[in-house]
């Protein structure tokens, strides 16, 4: 794999081995508690609970329009639910703001692709970075020093980025240019760039072929192994959830309706019935 | 230019994100400014600059401004030429009241009270899109106008309302000549182009392109809808009111309260529009356009020997532009600038396309 921006991790985390998974999973970082949510009289979530645990995998799954999205959107601040509370690294918060949650390490993907389409793959990714520049607007205006500085050095991070994706090719070209598989790809670079300890993905696989769903499990997996980032991931593809998560949530109609390790979840009969059973 | 750049690698980062990438584009932009310092004034009579370049170069100011916001920001704004209005007026009463102000200092002060006034407009920006928007810049326009004829104080109570100026000053240079104008304006119009250059490049540029491109994705990646959309707006605005202050002090000279009307506004965007929306060379394009069309119409019908009445003129410029905006919103969104790279594009590869 390319060498990564990991300079901000500590030694442990940047093992090339992953260890098994009771040492690599820690203590919870983010939980929601009871969270509901109306969109005008439509229940999208009905208190519905849940922890996300350093460093793990976990999935949530369900049948359309069961919450999953919402949940991300709730979770960083997009949506705001009615009740309910999130608590992220020992911070409570009844109503999460997105640029709040970006600048406490929360990243996200989208499930209908929200990429800049007027900008180049560079710049799409270089985008996840504002947060951390600083420059001024009149060193940016007059480019000196400080401020060409500070942009190579994140263009660096970025370029790493780019060769860990392996989309070197398509850097200087419109995102809009790209097959839909390699946008899918700029997007997780975009989250990624932000350098963060939660990444929500939103069917990251969604609408791709066999090979496309191999590659990026690979990039999850990766990310996860080497930077230690928690992810929480939206995915129809049982094969694949069942593959990749140390742990799944299953919602049906805004309400939990399962909680546990894929072997549980695959026992449990409420699952069954609602969205295994319901596709098989 | 038409160019290939081949065999032109980048080593490092900071080759690569030069302003200009391509050497050949670097030399030829380097040979046109070198042109028009040096080359232009040795062949153009003072009427060509007093009806072409010199609005040309001042109006691209304010079509960069306008492009800013609009083509780079996604924030629609019909009131602009307020903001030419606002840097126009605090240049004139900078100049009267403060007369030992240097006249460089005399055009940042009014860029940046444009840019006030401009983020306080800017602020419907945080909660309305499209339509909207559009209707609550037009308060601006509105507002500007009255306020410039009712507020004697702007004028300095000059009797008619309309105000005038005598020739600038700077380090002992008496800016008189129509030529004079034009070198000033050159130099002014350059510098603004390249900031404004470094601005889309840096990261608050992407911080615009963002917002413009899908909001709540920018939102979520931790860009700030309010900082995004204020800076666009004051940069915007102080553009304009650089752009204000040199319309009022080397084009017109002397004018009333309606010299930065409406309709002013409206040739900014059909600038931008038809020269390219979120392009600085599409500024420059634009504002050459708008500028030449009129004069062309009245000239070249008369070289033709059929020389149109000025009232046809005028209608035949209208339908012109109508259908010219109607066929690039509709066809070529970007405007002359992309069929510009286009062309570009084609010639790079000629003659093997594939
Ligand atoms: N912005 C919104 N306004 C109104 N209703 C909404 C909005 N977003 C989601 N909903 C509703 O909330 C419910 C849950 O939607 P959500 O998108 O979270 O489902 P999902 O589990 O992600 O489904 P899918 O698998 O199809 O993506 C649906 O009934 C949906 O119509
Ligand atoms: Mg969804």
């Amino acid at each position: 794999m390319a060498s990564l921006p990991v300079q901000a991790l500590p030694a442990s985390k940047r093992l090339d081995e992953p260890p098994p998974a009771h040492t690599r999973i820690g203590p919870v970082i983010l939980s929601v508690a009871n969270i509901s949510l109306d969109f005008g009289g439509v229940r999208a979530i009905s208190d519905v609970s849940f922890d996300v645990r350093e460093h793990e995998v976990l999935a949530i799954i369900g049948p359309n329009g069961a919450g999953k999205s919402s949940m991300l959107n709730v979770i960083n601040g997009v949506y705001h639910a009615q009740q309910g509370r999130i608590r992220f690294k020992d911070r409570e918060f009844a109503a999460m703001q997105p640029h709040r949650a970006a600048a406490m390490g929360i990243a996200r993907t989208f499930q209908n692709l929200a990429l800049f389409k007027g900008m180049s793959v560079l710049d799409n990714i270089m985008t996840g970075r504002n947060m951390k520049m600083r420059t001024g607007i009149l060193a940016q205006a007059l480019r000196v020093g400080p401020a060409e500085r500070e942009e190579m050095r994140h263009r660096e991070v970025v370029e790493h980025i780019i060769d860990f994706l392996e989309i070197q090719a398509y850097r200087k070209t419109p995102v809009g240019r790209l097959a839909y598989g390699l946008q899918k790809r700029v997007d997780l670079g975009r989250a990624l760039a932000l350098e963060p300890e939660v990444l929500l993905l939103d069917e990251p696989m969604a609408g791709m072929n066999v090979e496309e769903k191999q590659d990026m499990c690979r990039f999850i997996l990766d990310v996860n192994e080497q930077y230690g980032t928690t992810i929480v991931l939206i995915e129809h593809d049982m094969g694949v959830v069942m593959d990749i998560s140390d742990r799944i949530v299953v919602l049906d109609y805004g309400r939990k309706i399962g909680d546990g390790t894929p072997g549980e979840v695959r026992g449990n009969r409420a699952v069954i019935d609602a969205y295994l059973g319901a596709t098989h | 230019m038409f160019f290939r750049e081949n065999g032109q690698f980048k080593s490092t980062y900071r080759a690569d994100m030069q302003l200009l990438p391509i050497a050949q584009d670097r030399y030829f932009v380097l040979a046109l400014v070198a042109f028009a310092f040096f080359a232009v004034p040795l062949l153009v009579s003072d009427y060509l600059y007093l009806s072409i370049i010199n609005p040309f170069l001042i109006l691209t100011l304010a079509a960069i401004g306008l492009n800013l916001l609009v083509g780079y920001c996604g924030q629609i704004s019909i009131g602009h030429a307020a903001f030419m209005a606002w840097g126009a007026y605090a240049a004139y009463n900078l100049v009267q009241r403060v007369p030992m102000l240097n006249f460089l200092v005399v055009l940042v002060l009014a860029g940046l009270v444009a840019a006030l006034v401009g983020m306080f407009f800017g602020i419907p920006s945080l909660r309305i899109k499209g339509l909207y928007l559009a209707v609550a810049t037009l308060a601006a326009q509105f507002f500007t106008d009255w306020i410039f004829a009712r507020v004697k104080w702007f004028t300095n109570y000059s009797s008619s309302g309309s105000v005038s100026t005598a020739p600038v000053q700077i380090f002992g240079w008496t800016i008189g000549t129509p030529r004079d104008k034009y070198l000033f304006v050159l130099g002014v119009v350059i510098v603004f182009t390249l900031v404004a250059r470094n601005l889309v490049r840096g990261h608050l540029g992407r911080a615009w392109m963002a917002t413009r491109d899908m909001d709540v994705a920018a939102e979520v990646i931790g860009i700030r809808p309010v900082y995004a959309k204020l800076t666009a707006f004051g940069v915007s605005s102080f553009y304009c009111g650089v752009a204000g202050a040199l319309w009022g002090f080397f084009h017109l000279g002397s004018w009333e309260p309606l010299a930065f009307n409406l309709n002013l506004s409206f040739d900014l965007l059909f600038m931008i529009i038809i020269g390219g929306m979120g392009s600085i060379l599409g500024s420059y394009l634009g504002a050459a356009f708008i500028v030449a069309l009129p004069i062309a119409l009245n000239q070249i019908p008369e070289k033709l020997g059929v020389p149109l009445s000025t009232a046809m003129a005028s209608n035949v410029e209208f339908m012109i532009f109508g259908s010219l905006i109607v066929l690039f919103l509709v066809l070529e969104p970007h405007g002359l600038a992309r069929l510009w790279a286009i062309g570009k594009e084609k010639l790079r590869l000629w003659p093997f396309p594939h």
